[in-house]
């Protein structure tokens, strides 16, 4: 089986201009969502409290909505969550009120908003010793449990929204160092730009669909980050070896060169990646959900970002058989006192 | 050109079996057992519990697969979950006499089926996060400004002590945040004072300075100093939490320090948060009382007579009833330090305690009364009192004292860390909290599996398919980059968590970008022309330089994410981290052994078997 037949370079750098032209637009359009959806931060970044609520009936939100929101408790998101019976609440944090009681107090209100009363019962712990649970009782009946709570202090949402800005900002200076030790600047440029377009872009998805930005989700777009780098590197490394090889190509026909050799490599390998995601994707359910579909974005726009852009944008900044082949100039160092003497 | 010699293949060999060993246990799944360990502060378990328990399940005609001891708790393993049952009620009704005051606490609990012989080699399964198993996550914020505050007020004592000790005059002694401040009316005082505050609290800087008409010396904490007492703090409230903790019974609780002030408790299994919250919070508090030797009191120790009014019988850990008078002399909040040593003069083991300046004086005066005789340390946990230790008092005693004789090593260390134990250093926050069913946690189990089988089916098909022979090498290659990350996870004694597996999953797909870069750097050399030995060989040997570079970017990603990420975006990173090293190892080198192994001996090789290689008409390149 061959899938890649291809008889001669493809003209990538032909259409450099229209490929940098959808990037831009697609860039553009993601900071534009960036800035006027704002992404869906998870309560893990945010603080606050998150309780999930299992009603016997299929829940009614709108009710309940208007149920939690007369507590006045700020900015509240009711939302099924898994099943109809299944409710997610959001609250944020607040400075006036222990943690625990807020969750009791929501609690307490749904609970009277189906006629029901706050019991204590006894409840059996694992441990085998006794404990107490909170139980909303109508009659025989218990309409609503209470099946998580989760608190976040907005002291710990602070710190991990710094570090995550942190990490990003190692990542990037820590590839540009290695890839301009290895390279040349202009690659590091290049990539980092390329790629850095690539994290702006999953964002926007994220932005426009409104979909929750979780811990795990900035765990996948970091290792997006690494991943797609990978892929400009792969692409480089091939540039380099036919400035060196072909020594009459112009440099978008050695870029072109480069490209077309390694296509099949790069869409057999984002491929093989993809299947793994996708199995994350089908079998990982609610938890792993998000960070797949990161990945899925990532892994497709970094096929298209290191292929079309992080080449083109190192053909603009003017990328020459001269940067890269150094060690043939070095052997003749005319400034060298002992040069001359080659024996 | 494409062999290897006999000593690369000796450490694929080895990587192999040793991959293979470490992954095992992971494999056998859990067994019911039956866990004994502690329940009270002041009870240690020690190895002679493990024949007690043995002798207890033969009695019950229970037969156990075993029963070991671990440093803290003996565990017996049983085959089923009816013999478990059976085993822990004989076992609390052997060893718990009153049921209302456990001295033990026995609990349900896992142990891996892993066979004996994989546990001797420390080949233990990965342990499982919370996310897999269910339960509650902590975690606490320790306040370390209280613990300097506390450190302060605690010195402006020992400053007032010493002070009037040496018969120097002060104007004031006040705590200003976590500096001291000490007021003199001339200098003629403060230079007096000043030598003696430095001698004796060598833990501040003095700075004198003038206001109005009065002398200040100031005294501020040295920076090292505040870094060791912020880490006491910490430590004395992991290990509160910990004596805490076991009376919940919980079967592995995890309590780790995070960050610099930071404490994260989980307890796997728990579902009542109310009542691990009630237990963890609350507060031991210790007494030293003195030991009523009246005769009334002689008699009510031998049990002839009633304890006479005024004073309280306890047991001592040895379990003699001990009458101890109700009077408090000193309660847990003036002893500042306890460190298990050895006696200056004896050599014998010892436990050197420090109490404050209001302690000192208290002790001074009570031990200059009642020299000869015992005064007792209780610790009070639940409202109920246990005594620690009841020594004799052989002199006048300062504000730090010891307590000697007729002890081991060992005892020294646990009365100091019981002594220590009975309260937190600094006060506790709970600044995050969660609670994860037990069924989500075994959802979540499967999903990971789910996601990391199909994963791998679906690449090891393909490759199988479109590079034949080379892809099946890649394929192995592959299993056993799982294999070799498995085994390196278990060794480290890792959490798994889900965000665990998804990495584990992740490294897998990106892995194969080895191969693949290998494979088509191989046909690529065969469309060139070249023969098939020499395309294996330049084909790895080209790819290689590649495979380093790429690896090394996405190493700096997955470092990243170790520095500055935090729960479980860490668990994450370590095992991306690891799997990319692995990966380098597998898909570069025992996908070259098998492939040396296969084509290397062939003197004359025709063709490969890695899919079809397609040449385009002659023209490509187009330049040369």
């Amino acid at each position: 089986m061959e899938f890649f037949r291809i008889h001669r370079d493809i003209p990538f750098m032909r259409h450099a201009l229209v490929f940098n032209v959808i990037s831009a637009v697609t860039f553009l359009a993601a900071v534009f969502f960036l800035f006027t959806r704002g992404l869906h931060y998870s309560i893990e970044f945010t603080g606050g409290n998150v309780i999930e609520a299992a009603y016997a009936q299929p829940a009614d939100i709108a009710k309940i909505r208007s149920t939690v929101e007369s507590l006045n408790l700020g900015d509240v998101l009711v939302q099924n969550f898994g099943s109809s019976r299944d409710v997610m609440i959001r609250v944020p944090v607040r400075a006036d009120l222990k943690q625990g009681e807020l969750a009791d107090r929501v609690f307490a209100a749904l609970c009277g908003a189906e006629k029901g009363k706050v019991e204590e019962r006894a409840a059996p712990s694992s441990s085998g010793s006794s404990g107490t649970r909170k139980v909303c009782a109508a009659g025989d009946a218990e309409p609503v449990v209470l099946s998580r709570s989760e608190v976040v202090g907005p002291q710990v949402g602070k710190e991990l929204a710094q570090d995550g800005a942190k990490a990003l900002a190692f990542v990037v200076i820590g590839i540009m160092i290695y890839l301009a030790l290895r390279f040349e600047w202009k690659f590091s440029v290049a990539a980092i730009v390329a790629n850095l377009h690539d994290v702006v872009i999953i964002l926007g998805f994220f932005a426009f669909f409104q979909w929750e930005f979780s811990l795990s989700v900035l765990a996948a777009v970091l290792a997006v980050l690494g991943y797609s780098v990978n892929e400009s590197v792969v692409i480089f490394d091939r540039i380099r070896e036919s400035f060196r090889r072909y020594r009459k190509m112009t440099t978008p026909e050695v870029i072109d060169h480069a490209i077309t050799s390694t296509i099949s490599r790069t869409i057999i390998t984002h491929g093989s990646t993809q299947m793994m995601v996708l199995s994350m994707l089908i079998f990982g359910g609610q938890t792993l959900h998000y960070f797949a579909i990161a990945l899925t974005i990532g892994i497709l726009f970094g096929i298209y970002s290191s292929v079309f852009v992080a080449a083109a944008i190192a053909m603009w900044l003017g990328v020459k058989r001269e940067d890269l082949v150094k060690s043939a100039a070095k052997d003749h160092d005319p400034n060298d006192p002992n040069a001359g003497a080659v024996v | 050109m494409n062999r290897y010699p006999l000593w690369k293949y000796a450490i694929l060999v080895v990587a192999l079996i040793v991959g293979i060993v470490y992954t095992l246990p992971n494999l056998f799944g859990e067994a019911p057992a039956v866990q004994i360990s502690s329940g009270k502060a002041t009870v240690k378990l020690d190895a002679s519990m493990k024949q007690r328990v043995e002798d207890i399940l033969a009695k019950a005609s229970l037969q156990p697969d075993f029963v070991q001891y671990d440093g803290n708790s003996v565990k017996a393993r049983f085959a089923d979950l009816d013999a478990q049952r059976k085993a822990k009620d004989a076992l609390s009704a052997a060893l718990n006499p009153d049921p209302n005051d456990p001295t033990y606490i026995v609990a349900l609990n896992l142990l891996s089926r892993s066979p004996r012989w994989l546990t001797a080699l420390h080949a233990l399964p990965m342990y499982l996060g919370l996310d897999l198993r269910g339960g509650v996550h902590f975690l606490m914020q320790v306040d370390m400004q209280a613990a300097l505050t506390k450190k302060a007020e605690s010195t402006a004592g020992d400053v007032r002590t010493l002070l009037r000790d040496k018969n120097i005059r002060h104007a004031g002694i006040t705590r200003d945040g976590n500096a001291i401040v000490v007021r003199f009316r001339d200098q003629a005082t403060l230079a007096a004072a000043r030598p003696v505050l430095a001698d004796q609290l060598t833990d501040f800087v003095w700075t004198e300075s003038q206001d109005g008409t009065d002398w200040k010396l100031a005294g501020s904490l040295k920076p090292d100093a505040i870094k060791r007492v912020q880490e006491a703090a910490i430590t004395q409230n992991i290990t509160t939490l910990h004596n805490r903790v076991n009376e919940l019974g919980v079967a592995e609780p995890v309590i780790q320090q995070q960050g610099a002030d930071r404490v994260v408790v989980q307890l796997p299994g728990v579902q009542d948060t109310a009542k691990a919250k009630d237990i963890i919070g609350r507060t031991a508090t210790l007494e030293m009382r003195m030991v009523d030797e009246s005769s009334e009191g002689r008699m009510a120790m031998t049990g002839a007579g009633p304890v006479p009014f005024g004073s309280e019988r306890y047991t001592e850990r040895g379990g003699q009833p001990l009458i101890v008078k109700r009077q408090v002399l000193l309660t847990g909040e003036n002893l500042t330090d306890a460190q298990p040593g050895f006696d200056g003069q004896t050599q014998e083991p010892a436990v050197h305690l420090t109490v404050d300046a209001r302690g000192a004086r208290i002790m001074r005066d009570v031990s200059r009364e009642n020299i000869g005789k015992r005064m007792a340390i209780l610790l009070f946990e639940k409202g109920k009192g246990e005594v620690v230790t009841a020594p004799v008092i052989r002199g006048e005693l300062g504000n730090r004292f010891q307590i000697s004789g007729r002890m081991t090593t060992a005892e020294a260390n646990d009365v100091a860390l019981l002594l220590r134990a009975g309260s937190l250093a600094a006060p506790m926050e709970i600044i995050e909290e969660r609670t994860i069913g037990p069924s989500l946690g075994a959802e979540n189990i499967d999903k990971g599996f789910h996601s990391v089988v199909g994963g791998f089916c679906a690449i090891a098909l393909f490759m199988c398919a479109y590079y034949l022979l080379f892809g099946v090498i890649s394929t192995l290659a592959l299993a056993l980059n799982l294999l070799l990350l498995v085994a390196v996870l278990s060794m480290l004694q890792a959490t798994l968590t889900l965000p665990g597996i998804a990495a584990i999953a992740l490294t897998l797909g990106m892995a194969i970008d080895a191969n693949v870069l290998i494979n088509e750097r191989v046909r690529e050399e065969l469309r060139g022309g070249a023969n098939p030995q020499s395309a294996i060989n330049t084909g790895y040997e080209r790819a290689w330089a590649t495979i380093l570079d790429s690896n090394v970017t996405t190493l700096i990603a997955g470092l990243a994410l170790l520095a500055f990420g935090s729960g479980p975006i860490r668990a994450f990173a370590i095992v991306h981290c690891l799997g990319i090293i692995t990966s380098m190892f597998s898909a570069v080198l025992f996908s070259r052994g098998l492939v040396n192994l296969w084509y290397g001996r062939q003197k004359r090789l025709k063709s490969v078997s890695i899919g079809q290689v397609w040449k385009p008409g002659a023209s490509v390149p187009a330049k040369t």
